[in-house]
């Protein structure tokens, strides 16, 4: 292919270079008979079955810098794209890929980015379809954008809503928290950290459908009852997304910071920067909000799955405050727990 | 203003020392302070070291503490 | 985590409780002990300690909290600066979203401006060096704990002859704010809670006088729960006893009666004492820093010329009384009405450790 160096405006002009581009990248990592048609859209034969349900969703990444300790932009496309319908229950089939590039982007890089796309899809069982590429001038976007749509079926017999939350039910997370938002920090070379913090960044189906498969066998009714809904905490960390939950429901959610799993560097580089590991982003956690009397079976099978060796029981649903997140901290006391606003930056006070 | 936690010493090079907290690493400067040693804890706000930590305190503090909670 | 972690122990943090109750039931009076430092305020709300003391100690949030009591002025002349082409703005993350008359470098930042967040003035130093081209001010804010860290880097920067590198100081210093607060008589305070790492430069003795002259004890008190529990116990077991008010030191493994003699020979050395603005209390004498004439090289006020906007400040806004302790965010007609983290209308909202956000984020 020509010009294998850097990605200029002409590569999405819609010419030739662009039909290289296609076809020698993005064709070749992403191949599958959807795809490889190149039609202008894909077309999609085998329709669900009226036992079940489409999930679709919308997604864009925008993440600076492109490569990051435990992945890449591309990686959290994709991976983004397949939670965000796991954790509706569903089995994440189609993807469509968009791409916004800055024009000198370094091909090698798109290059690398793209394999990490099609390598995950490939893992998860997930054909990416269809696309879109454009380039833009130098300055009018950051590098690289990715937009990132994703169709997955689910079973129709999974009830997923807020509306059956009732109090009793216990909150679960799989694993600890505050990982991903601390990586890319520490990758962005600002501060004078050498941390091993590692972005958690990982496709959750298996850990996912297997719980949602163990309650479905376990069930004698045709529905099933013991997850209630379910969240992947990503921006806004694990405290926007319990205060989503509440948010227009008659009842609230109790936390306790003692049982909430942080690990130890996640912990001190928070201290030092004056960050809260409950509103630091996330993109390898799920939480899930259960009836208490399958709680412990599907605790156990969490822990027992390699993306679910931390599962806790960090909280519990209550019936008053109702729309307020609260937790009962380590030594005892109670604060609220709001959604964050704006962003977290480093302080000195 | 007063963000700073306690990290302790692992090298020291010039004016500059690596300090150490929960297996996280971080470049600080001494130029507050006199003598400090591989070893010492300090208190790091803002990049700089402003004190060392006394450790004799820290554990009296403690024991003392602990000493009024068993007469309770 | 060693020297944080034992002093969050829960079991020491109740058994404290429960000598406090004790010590309250002979003295069932209400208390009102004042934390001065905002980081205080924020640490007894995260930690959830504010709903275990008993209901007749009353915790008054003090002015310590640097970028609430920064004015609008200082803010104004800082995104003057930063409409400079040749400027780099560095600064703490705190001063991003304070709101100044008409705008704020969050906002400028939006519409171009080069304003980079550092951890440390270290940072704004290498920054100065990676840019001959460009003039980099560091927005100095924060009182004597961060003004020993700033006082090192002009002098480094003088030694490294660094042409492009200044200060625009805002520094302000604690004691005369506290002179200030209890000098005025507006409010009735049982004892103080003092800043355990500003302390940690300037020792226990500055403080003397408010024992001395006012007869208030005060306590210098650590940041995690259980150091602040233990300050709490000390003031109370002081008044109830009835001992001649003292200072005390409650952070001994970091606060030494002298403080840290060579960070306050350097912050002698760069920094002179002047008369300071205090948004909400006024004009303080002898309160605030100004980098001395030797140093002027680094003054960004003395070298870099701007046009500042008429200050305004916002009618509404009771930032002054909530920052004195005489009222709290419940008083203030702006708050969560048009006044939220989001959109700021006050310093005291906007700050990380500003009374206003405390009460919005964390309830009451």
């Amino acid at each position: 292919m020509a010009n294998r160096g850097k990605i200029l405006l002409a590569h999405g002009g819609g010419g030739k270079l662009m039909h290289e581009l296609v076809e020698g990248l993005f064709k070749e990592k992403f191949s599958n008979e959807i795809l490889d048609e190149l039609t202008d859209s894909a077309v999609i034969k085998s329709l669900p079955s009226k036992d079940s349900y489409l999930c679709f969703t919308t997604d864009s990444y925008i993440v600076n810098p492109l490569i990051f300790p435990g992945g890449d932009i591309g990686k959290l496309a994709i991976c983004g794209t397949i939670n965000d319908l796991a954790v509706m229950g569903a089995k994440p089939l189609f993807i469509s890929t968009g791409f916004i590039i800055e024009e000198g982007l370094d091909y090698e890089l798109l290059e690398k980015i793209t394999q990490s796309m099609a390598e995950i899809a490939a893992q998860e069982g997930v054909k990416i379809v269809t696309g879109d590429l454009k380039v833009v001038e130098k300055n009018c976007a950051d590098k690289l954008f990715i937009n990132t749509s994703g169709i997955g079926v689910g079973d129709r017999r999974v009830n997923l809503s807020k509306k059956e939350i009732v109090p009793g039910d216990k909150v679960i997370i799989n694993g600890p928290i505050g990982e991903h938002g601390l990586a890319i920090l520490a990758a962005r070379g600002d501060f004078d950290f050498q941390a091993e913090i590692v972005s958690d960044c990982v496709p959750l189906t298996d850990l996912i459908q297997k719980v949602v498969n163990l309650l479905q066998s376990a069930s004698q009714s045709a529905e099933i009852r013991g997850i209630k809904f379910m969240r992947d905490p990503t921006r806004g960390g694990l405290a926007t997304t319990l205060n989503e939950v509440v948010s227009g429901m008659n009842f609230g959610i109790k936390i306790f910071e003692e049982d909430i799993p942080v690990k130890e560097e996640v912990k001190a580089l928070c201290e030092i920067i004056g960050f809260d590991p409950l509103y630091v982003a996330n993109e390898g956690k799920v939480m899930i909000i259960a009836a208490e009397e399958d709680t412990e079976v599907i605790l156990e099978m969490m822990r027992d799955h390699p993306l679910g060796k931390g599962s806790q029981i960090i909280g519990q649903i209550i019936e008053s405050p109702k729309e307020k997140v609260i937790m009962k901290t380590k030594i005892g006391g109670s604060r609220i727990i709001d959604m964050l606003v704006g962003d977290q930056l480093p302080r000195i006070c | 203003m007063c963000l700073a936690v306690p990290m302790r010493v692992i090298e020291i090079k010039d004016n500059e020392a690596v300090v150490e907290l929960g297996g996280l690493k971080q470049k600080i400067n001494l130029g507050l302070l006199e003598k400090i040693d591989v070893g010492d804890y300090v208190i790091v706000h803002a990049g700089f070291a402003i004190q060392k930590l006394d450790e004799e305190e820290a554990e009296k503090t403690l024991s003392f503490l602990r000493e009024m909670a068993e007469k309770l | 985590m060693r020297y944080i972690d034992e002093y969050r122990d829960p079991g020491l943090i109740q058994m404290l409780m429960t000598k406090i109750d004790h010590l309250q039931q002979h003295y069932p009076k209400e208390l009102f002990l004042m934390e001065v430092c905002g980081t205080h305020t924020m640490a007894i709300f995260r930690s959830g300690l504010r709903n275990l003391l008993p209901k007749n100690i009353r915790l008054l949030s003090g002015p310590g909290c640097p970028v609430c009591v920064t004015p609008n002025h200082y803010l104004d002349k800082a995104i003057a600066y930063t409409r400079r082409d040749d400027v780099i703005i560095t600064t703490f993350g705190d001063m991003i979203k304070v709101p100044g008359s008409s705008s704020s470098l969050e906002k400028e930042k939006g519409r171009g401006g080069d304003i980079r967040v550092v951890y440390s003035v270290m940072d704004a130093l290498k920054i100065a060096q990676e840019y001959p081209g460009k003039n980099i001010i560091f927005l100095g804010i924060g009182f004597e704990t961060t003004a020993p860290t700033l006082a090192a880097t002009i002098k480094m920067a003088k030694e490294k002859n660094i042409q492009n590198f200044s200060v625009f100081s805002g520094h302000k210093l604690i004691p005369p704010a506290m002179q200030a607060l209890v000098g005025a008589k507006e409010l009735h305070i049982d004892g103080f809670i003092c800043p355990g790492h500003v302390s940690t430069i300037i020792g226990g003795r500055p403080y003397g006088f408010i024992a001395r002259e006012y007869k208030i004890p005060c306590v210098v008190a650590g940041f995690e729960p259980l150091d602040i529990v233990q300050a709490i116990f000390m003031l109370i077991q002081q008044i109830v006893n009835q001992d001649p008010p003292s200072v005390r030191i409650q952070y001994t493994r970091s606060v030494k009666e002298e403080g840290n003699p060579k960070a306050l020979d350097l912050m002698e050395e760069v920094f002179e004492i002047k008369d300071s603005e205090w948004r909400g209390i006024g004009d303080i004498p002898e309160s605030g820093l100004k980098i001395r004439g030797n140093f002027s090289s680094f003054d960004a006020e003395v070298n870099i010329e701007v046009e500042v906007e008429d200050t305004k400040e916002n009618k509404g806004c009771i930032c002054g009384p909530i920052l004195r302790g005489i009222k709290t965010p419940l008083d203030c007609k702006l708050f969560k009405k048009g006044c939220s983290p989001e959109n700021p209308i006050g310093a005291c909202m906007v700050s990380s450790e500003g009374t206003c956000a405390a009460y919005f984020k964390y309830g009451d």
